[in-house]
């Protein structure tokens, strides 16, 4: 047990759990709970207690930063809503020693119609600062966001970026003993994300304690000292970044072994009924990396019970954070015969993405050109692959930034019109 | 390196000072006002943007503020004076109607504001800790301030009138409080029910048309006693407690008689009590808005 006088955070047993109704079709009004009761006078819920969080303990001296990481689902915003007291524990215990700052999401409370001076007070307010406290520190907030010039407009006509800009810099201007942050690195430009990088050092230098939610394992790894690894709920693992990291970069990979039916698409009704995907591989040598420059090719394995003709493939490219790089369509058309199965090699030629982790999702199916595309099978995740960074000769730079996008315009030209 | 230990002094003794335990609920509930306080500034400022904003990009502005009372009273004074027949019992028609619909203002906008503030704030709500009861809290301000500028034109009509006040016009706030209160409680249940059942954001406007002619707003409790009979009133004033406080609203300003007193005192203890249930439930509900909202 670390002393008592030197812990920010202190979590022992925390879990929070969530009832979910099945088989009962969710009531939104009170006529259709009312009918539905009258209806189905004996009738109890089948109920299932869903644990968000469970068996959660860790202690966090004061004047870290540590990381949380996790994938999708893994716990990390339950955990960050407990700890900031939006939502209450199932079970167990938390210590806070000091004010907790939480910005959840840069710019929550922002009301569009008000201008930029307003909205700092506002949002201000709404992060727990006291109106002596934000007129204290209202020029600094100003200067930090460089909106100066637009104070008096309404924050509905700011671009996105000044919009976002202000909104870190109240939000960076709060002075809790611990503040958490949630992915907030992920916006604005790159001399913004510098500043805000260079704020969260300030904050851990002047001994306070940060807690930063984050996807960016470059970020997490440069500025934590510990981590916490979250899967399903429970803690995997906790202690130094590094060691915290690879177990997360592990994991990642893992997701190669699931069945291809786990990573089906939900969203669409029928997906792999009577279509579907059997296999999906990365063709390169190890079948997870690939260099920079190299053609993507997947090798496809597709089954039908149906006879289809025109069918094609769609895949799209995604980057670690989420966001869809680019998709494209197999310009070929081929048939399936019910109870055939075939395999394709399809290959997307000198793609220009950037060094980073990508996965692909890939649908098969009809249309898309002068009819609306119909998709039997939806597969998102597989392969998922890591493009290296660049080797010598690749390029006229040796790395890439995180924030330059995901795209490398390779060809260029540049000749002088004038002489000298 | 004095401003550093100061600073690591300060920094210590904030952890000390903010050190708190969090643990599921247990079942009591206390009201936490002391934390309500602490968040003053947030229940003010959310005030202000609600007043800022309630007229922005309107030709008009403010002016709305007293255009809306005097047009719902010509109405009433339409309706009811010329077309009904009532008569205003000795105070002109139209103030009586006027200083029904103040009233009626400060306790309708109350609740519908107060029960759609939860769940019209529902990104703050699931983004951020604050005790939630400042959001209903925060509809007051300006609600008073509606209400303020209503009793300058009271003034300016009783002006107009040739109506000299008495000592009862400094009775007048603890009226608007007490309507106030009854309506912030029921508007705390409304709020906490809502985030589950938004059909109450469609049942709230229909009861408050409701309860617009079944109150004293556009006519005066004497011609209701005259056209109905007296056994009606008592049961009447015991299910709406409205009326009372109405009734006492326009005594304070026009010294009107027979104002049913015991039923004032009645109305002025459900006030209490159902802003204190309301007020229970809507902390009970809580911990649980992040979640369902």
């Amino acid at each position: 047990m670390p002393k008592s006088d030197n812990l920010a955070i202190s979590v022992r047993n925390l879990g929070k759990s969530y009832t979910i109704y099945h088989n009962a079709t969710k009531h939104n009004t009170i006529a259709e709970a009312l009918v539905h009761r009258l209806r189905h006078p004996t009738e109890t819920l089948e109920k299932e207690t869903f644990w968000a969080l469970q068996d959660v303990s860790f202690d966090i001296p004061a004047g870290q930063v540590v990381g949380i990481i996790g994938r999708n689902g893994a716990g990390k915003s339950t955990l960050l809503k407990l700890l900031s007291r939006i939502t209450e524990p199932t079970t167990g215990e938390i210590d806070l020693y000091g004010r907790v700052g939480s910005l959840l999401e840069v710019g929550t409370g922002f009301h569009p119609e008000l201008t930029g001076r307003e909205n700092i007070f506002l949002n201000g307010a709404i992060l727990g600062m006291t109106r002596r406290e934000i007129d204290h520190s209202f020029d600094d907030i100003v200067a930090f966001s460089g909106t100066e010039r637009f104070l008096d407009t309404p924050v509905k006509r700011y671009s996105s970026g000044m919009y976002v800009r202000l909104a870190f810099a109240v939000a960076a201007h709060l002075n809790p003993e611990i503040l958490i942050v949630d992915e907030v690195l992920a916006v604005g430009d790159m001399d913004f994300q510098k500043k805000c990088i260079g704020k969260m050092d300030e904050v851990a230098r002047s001994g306070r304690t940060v807690l930063v939610v984050s996807h960016s394992m470059s970020v997490i790894n440069s500025r934590c000292q510990s981590g916490i690894l979250l899967d399903k709920g429970r803690i995997k693992i906790q202690g130094d970044i590094q060691d915290v990291v690879n177990v997360y970069l592990e994991q990642l990979y893992e997701r190669d072994s699931q069945p291809l039916s786990a990573l089906r698409f939900t969203g669409v009704p029928d997906l792999g009924k009577q279509i579907r995907f059997t296999a999906l591989e990365l063709v390169s040598e190890d079948q997870k990396t690939l260099r920079f420059g190299e053609d993507i090719v997947i090798d496809i394995t597709v089954e039908s019970d149906i006879n289809q003709n025109d069918l094609t493939f769609s895949p799209d490219i995604w980057d670690q954070f989420g966001v869809c790089v680019g998709r494209c369509f197999s310009a070929e058309r081929f048939s399936l015969r019910a109870g055939e199965q075939r395999t394709f090699r399809f290959s997307i030629c000198e793609p220009n993405l950037a060094p980073g982790s990508y996965s692909i999702g890939i649908g098969v199916g009809t249309g898309g050109f002068e009819t609306a595309r119909r998709d039997f099978d939806l597969i998102v995740g597989r392969p998922s692959f890591d493009v290296l960074s660049f080797g010598q000769g690749d390029f006229s730079i040796s790395s890439w930034e995180s924030n330059w996008g995901r795209m490398v315009f390779r060809k260029t030209a540049l000749e002088p019109l004038s002489s000298e | 390196m004095s401003v550093v230990s100061e600073q690591a002094g300060e920094l210590a003794a904030n952890r000390t000072k903010y050190h708190r335990t969090i643990r599921p609920a247990t079942r009591w509930i206390s009201l936490n006002l002391p934390e309500v306080w602490h968040y003053r500034d947030l229940l003010l400022t959310l005030a202000q943007r609600d007043v800022r904003l309630r007229y922005r990009q309107t030709a008009l502005g403010a002016l709305w503020v007293v255009l809306q009372p005097l047009i719902a009273a010509g109405i009433f004074t339409f309706v009811f004076q010329k077309v009904a027949g009532l008569s205003g019992n000795g105070i002109p028609y139209f103030a009586l109607a006027f200083t029904g619909q103040v009233a009626w203002m400060a306790f309708s906008s109350t609740l519908s504001k107060s029960a759609s503030s939860l769940v019209g704030n529902a990104s703050l709500v699931s983004k951020v800790f604050f005790p939630r009861l400042v959001l209903p809290l925060s509809t007051v301000p300006s609600t008073a301030l509606d209400f303020t500028v209503g009793f300058v034109v009271i003034t300016v009509l009783m002006m107009v009138y040739g109506i000299v006040p008495f000592w009862g016009i400094l009775t007048l706030p603890v009226w608007f409080l007490l309507i106030v209160m009854l309506s912030l409680g029921i508007g705390l249940i409304c709020a906490s029910a809502m985030v589950r059942y938004r059909d109450v954001g469609y049942i709230v406007p229909v009861a408050l048309q409701m309860l617009l002619y079944a109150s004293p707003i556009g006519y005066s409790l004497q011609q209701m006693e005259s056209r109905l009979g007296e056994t009606f009133i008592p049961v009447y004033l015991l299910l709406n407690p409205l009326a009372a406080l109405v009734e006492a609203f326009r005594w304070s300003l026009f010294h009107t008689e027979n104002v049913p007193w015991f039923y004032v005192g009645y109305a002025a203890i459900v006030s209490v009590v159902v802003l204190t249930v309301g007020a229970m439930a809507f902390r009970q509900q809580e911990r649980k808005f992040a979640d369902v909202i």
